[in-house]
């Protein structure tokens, strides 16, 4: 049976402030290492100042994830010289004396599959290494500290997948459930990353690590569970080892650096006494969450009689829920759904063009309310969106610059019924005996319209100039 | 001009307007030039002290407020960071090394006006007890240049017993304080862990070092402890003393009080001389009102091993850092593969610390751990047990700080063991996190013997009393220099 686990980092990017100094744990908008300080270059004689509310957002991610969640949690160093960590140490946390990490035992379910999460870390990220040059020769390794310091949470998982099918959808539950808990941005580019380790009937455990994105990661587990069962139809031993995936070319190489000979001689970091996170602050932590992907799912469904799969996007996608929680009320909620769901959704379908984008939910209320008092068509209304999306502006100021509002005077609405009436005379003929055809006519008077007839008021005139 | 007054004197006599803290100041600066070619207490000297101490002069008569400190001349271990100096630990590694920021003791001293004359010697990054490992040339100790002045804060206890300053700033890992105070004759005192902030001290073994003051009299300790105590949001490690005054009811003596004599440290091995100095120790504080008794504590055997075993884990992580490459000494990169020049780049380090790091590269390495590192720590914490258990009966313990005198440069450097041994009185209090203070008692043979209190976490103010009351039953020799 194929068994694959996942490690996951996944950075705090909605902190303020580093994991132990008040340097930016938003580095990315920084010149290359500007945003540093004597704690996070490590410098002599500067020690870590815990950021408490890291803490906070780790034991929230722990608890969403059902996890077991000790009352004193510990950190510890995991030694090791690289020269993106500024101390040649990285602190980390672990269950060394039993559990001290910030979650441990928890689950989350994947369709019908549980998967069991391990171990939850709080961690710092260490710098970043850019290389210049062209050849070996020539190659030059510089150092960029501003990520260095940076919250994370290491998300351990058992072995518990079975495909990369799985794996996917996982991560994708994953980065909606961070997403949703308001403690990361999954988007943004390095916030999410993951190592695996993949294993076939019959062979030993093999880690692939440096896959940059969710994207390859499903791609690098299908190339190992494919390399090795070709390993294994001919008969060769599968080895433990790491590998590396290789971005380029999509494959994974057998890294041949004492990575995994490596002994990382944990200790307790004195810097850092034990943090206490008693019941009671547990339990004030835990009402301050926000609600969850699923419960929203539910009271979507249950309360406003939206059909699950648009309940699904809705609550499942920070920016779609939000934007809905914010604009809804009893009467236009469905509206709203509908509107984001099939409407708002190709506008908004990149992380630029939501940054660029204009709509506030006081615009998705006003079109909603439009719509349900017959104000604008549901036509012109996506175009009314469009341009909101584009410019911000009114959709009052929308609809009177390009002409969208609904044709409801019913003098006006009249002489045009008028019209294809007597345009079409079969039709109407054919209407009398055979009420269908009358949708055939309603349509003509879209078309003159221009699709900004109030359709009610259409048909009742329309009925009216039958008889 | 008298360089020999107390920190409490100075402060009264610039108050009084007797002296001028710039001619005190300038005439230290005389002084440091006279003997520290001798001595080699200092390894760079603040040229702009004179400047810094007229400023302060100046407040003075113009009435504006002043700093406790009123322009007092303090010396500070090159191992704790001023902004804008050197801190070297002396060690090649970082000879270089310009800190960018003041150390929490630092900013509280600035702000105190306090007036820095110099950074001062060490064994290389803390790691000795006689101040011969420092990479730029041992101290001497002033009571005899041919005898080493402890360590590893020998030069902050050479510059204090030499009248280079009036008080000085060290660090205490294993007696590095109360080590070189004994040899030298000045006070030395490591706090209650966390006591004093260690933010800016170049981290050794951090869980169990604390910056510690070496002063003439115990009153300078108290007084300086009210300066550089408490909270520090820079160092999670610190706890709150409530703005403790430990200088109010320093003279409540020790009527009354409960010492213990810690068996293990006055058994065999224990200088003679050391030993009739303890015992005559004990005798006066009994005059006083004491009532002192024997108490074993047993894991003093094992708490050299411990400590050395601990203290190189810590220092072989806390020392990673040094790799060049963000900081350190001149030695360019191009050619080389980052793990090859990393190594290459730390064969800078002297010989004790590279013994050292090697040694905690091992015991908490896998196979190891359960050993070495961490049988250390059970012994860490049954000795932390042991000791509570005794201050549940005793309200002090007392023990020689050193069991042995002061003893010839060059003598033991070869010899790491038996080095090692001459810390067998001080790791206690570090292992255990206690305070403890070395009191300068009596001269033997022309060398200082000092004589250690150790008391509860957070009595450092009853100790501090004991402290005094003890100091007050002796009268000692001028130093010889």
């Amino acid at each position: 049976m194929t068994k694959i686990g996942l490690e996951i980092h996944c950075q705090l990017t909605n902190l303020e402030s580093k994991l132990f100094c008040s340097c930016k744990a938003n580095y990315r908008e920084f010149e290359i290492n500007e945003n540093i300080c004597p704690v996070c270059m490590g410098l002599p004689g500067s020690l870590p100042r815990l950021n408490q509310e890291a803490v906070k957002k780790g034991t929230m991610i722990a608890m969403a994830l059902n996890c077991i969640t000790p009352e004193k949690i510990a950190f510890f160093r995991k030694n090791y010289f690289y020269p993106d960590l500024p101390k040649n140490f990285q602190i980390t946390q672990l269950n060394l004396y039993g559990d001290t990490s910030i979650g441990g035992a928890g689950s989350i379910t994947v369709g019908d599959k549980k998967i069991r999460i391990t171990r939850i870390q709080l961690e710092e990220d260490p710098g970043r290494l850019i290389y210049e040059g062209s050849s070996s020769k020539n190659l030059i390794t510089l150092v960029d500290y501003n990520r260095a310091g940076t919250p994370l949470v290491e998300i351990v998982t058992e072995p518990d997948f079975e495909n990369p099918r799985q794996v996917r959808d996982f991560l994708n539950i994953l980065s909606d459930l961070l997403e949703n808990l308001g403690v990361s941005d999954p988007s943004l580019e390095g916030a999410m990353r993951a190592d695996a380790n993949v294993s076939i009937e019959g062979g030993k455990k093999v880690e692939i690590k440096n896959i940059g994105s969710f994207h390859d990661l499903e791609k690098a587990v299908h190339f190992e569970i494919t390399r090795q069962e070709s390993l294994y139809s001919r008969d060769i031993e599968i080895i433990q080892e790491t590998r590396h995936w290789d971005d380029k070319r999509k494959i994974t190489i057998s890294s041949r650096s004492k990575e995994e000979e490596l002994d990382y001689r944990y200790f307790l970091e004195g810097d850092i006494p034990w943090v206490r996170i008693d019941s009671k602050t547990q339990e004030k932590l835990k009402s301050k969450m926000p609600e969850s992907i699923s419960s929203k799912k539910e009271r979507y469904i249950s309360k406003y009689d939206i059909p699950t799969q648009v309940a699904d996007v809705l609550s499942s996608d920070k920016f779609y829920s939000d934007l809905f929680e914010e604009s809804y009320t009893e009467a236009n909620a469905k509206e709203i759904a509908n509107i984001i769901t099939t409407d708002l959704m190709g506008l908004v379908d990149t992380r630029e063009k939501r940054e660029e984008s204009k709509i506030t939910a006081a615009h998705l209320s006003d079109l909603a309310n439009s719509i349900q008092s017959g104000k604008i068509s549901r036509n012109s209304a996506k175009n009314a969106l469009y341009e909101i999306v584009k410019t911000g502006k009114d959709l009052s100021q929308v609809m009177s610059e390009l002409d969208l509002g609904n044709v409801s005077d019913e003098s006006e609405l009249l002489g045009i019924i008028q019209e294809v009436v007597s345009e079409e005379p079969q039709a109407v003929e054919q209407a009398k005996s055979n009420p269908q055809t009358i949708n055939y006519l309603v349509g003509k008077v879209m078309q003159k319209t221009k699709g900004k007839a109030d359709p009610k008021l259409t048909l009742e005139l329309l009925k009216k100039q039958i008889e | 001009m008298n360089l020999k007054i107390s920190a409490l004197e100075f402060v009264q006599e610039v108050k009084n307007g007797n002296i001028s803290a710039e001619d005190f100041v300038a005439k230290t600066l005389e002084r440091i030039q006279s003997v520290d070619d001798k001595l080699h207490a200092f390894l760079h000297v603040n040229e702009k002290a004179v400047d810094q101490a007229h400023e302060i002069d100046k407040k003075v008569k113009s009435g504006d407020r002043v700093g406790a400190c009123f322009g007092m001349p303090i010396s500070i271990k090159d191992n704790i960071c001023i902004k804008d100096s050197k801190t070297t630990c002396a060690s090649k590694m970082l000879e270089n090394f310009v800190a960018p920021y003041d150390a929490t003791v630092i900013t509280k001293l600035k702000e105190q006006d306090a007036v820095f004359v110099g950074k001062v010697n060490l064994d290389e990054f803390a790691m000795g007890l006689t101040t011969e490992f420092s990479a730029f040339g041992p101290s001497k100790n002033p009571w005899n240049t041919e005898y080493v002045p402890g360590g590893s804060s020998g030069g902050s206890a050479v510059s204090v017993s030499a009248f280079e300053c009036i008080a000085s700033l060290g660090s205490d890992t294993g007696g590095s304080v109360r080590n070189p105070a004994s040899f030298c004759s000045t006070v030395g005192y490591k706090p209650t862990y966390g006591l004093i902030s260690r933010y800016g001290l170049i981290s050794y073994a951090n869980s169990i070092e604390q910056i510690g003051p070496l002063t003439r009299t115990v009153k300078d300790t108290a007084f300086m402890l009210n300066i550089i105590s408490g909270l520090d949001s820079n160092d999670n490690t610190t706890v709150d003393n409530k703005n403790e005054d430990y200088l109010s009811e320093i003279d409540s003596g020790v009527e009354g009080k409960k010492i213990g004599i810690i068996t293990e440290m006055i058994e065999e091995g224990t200088d003679p001389a050391v030993l009739s100095a303890t015992k005559d120790a004990i005798s006066k504080l009994e005059n006083l009102g004491a009532t002192c008794e024997e108490i074993s504590l047993d894991m003093v055997k094992y708490s050299v091993a411990a400590y050395y075993t601990i203290t190189a884990t810590e220092a072989g992580s806390n020392l990673a850092r040094y790799d060049n490459i963000r900081y350190g000494y001149d030695f360019p990169v191009e050619g080389y593969e980052f793990n090859s020049y990393i190594a290459k780049a730390r064969r800078n380090f002297g010989p004790e610390v590279t013994r050292r790091m090697i040694i905690g590269g091992f015991v908490p390495s896998t196979g190891h751990a359960g050993k070495y590192f961490l049988k250390a720590l059970k012994v860490k914490s049954k000795l932390t047990r042991d000791i509570n258990e005794a201050f549940k009966k005793f309200d002090l313990l007392i023990a020689p700080t050193v069991p042995i005198l002061p003893f010839k440069m060059g003598e033991k450097i070869d010899d790491p063991i038996a080095l090692f041994l001459v810390d067998i009185n001080t790791v206690t209090a570090n292992l255990t996190g206690k305070p403890a203070i070395s009191v300068p008692f009596t001269i033997s043979n022309g060398l200082p013997i000092g004589i250690q209190l150790l008391a509860d976490s957070m009595q450092d103010k009853s100790l501090l009393q004991a402290a005094h009351a003890l100091e007050q039953t002796v009268s000692l020799p001028e130093v010889p220099i």
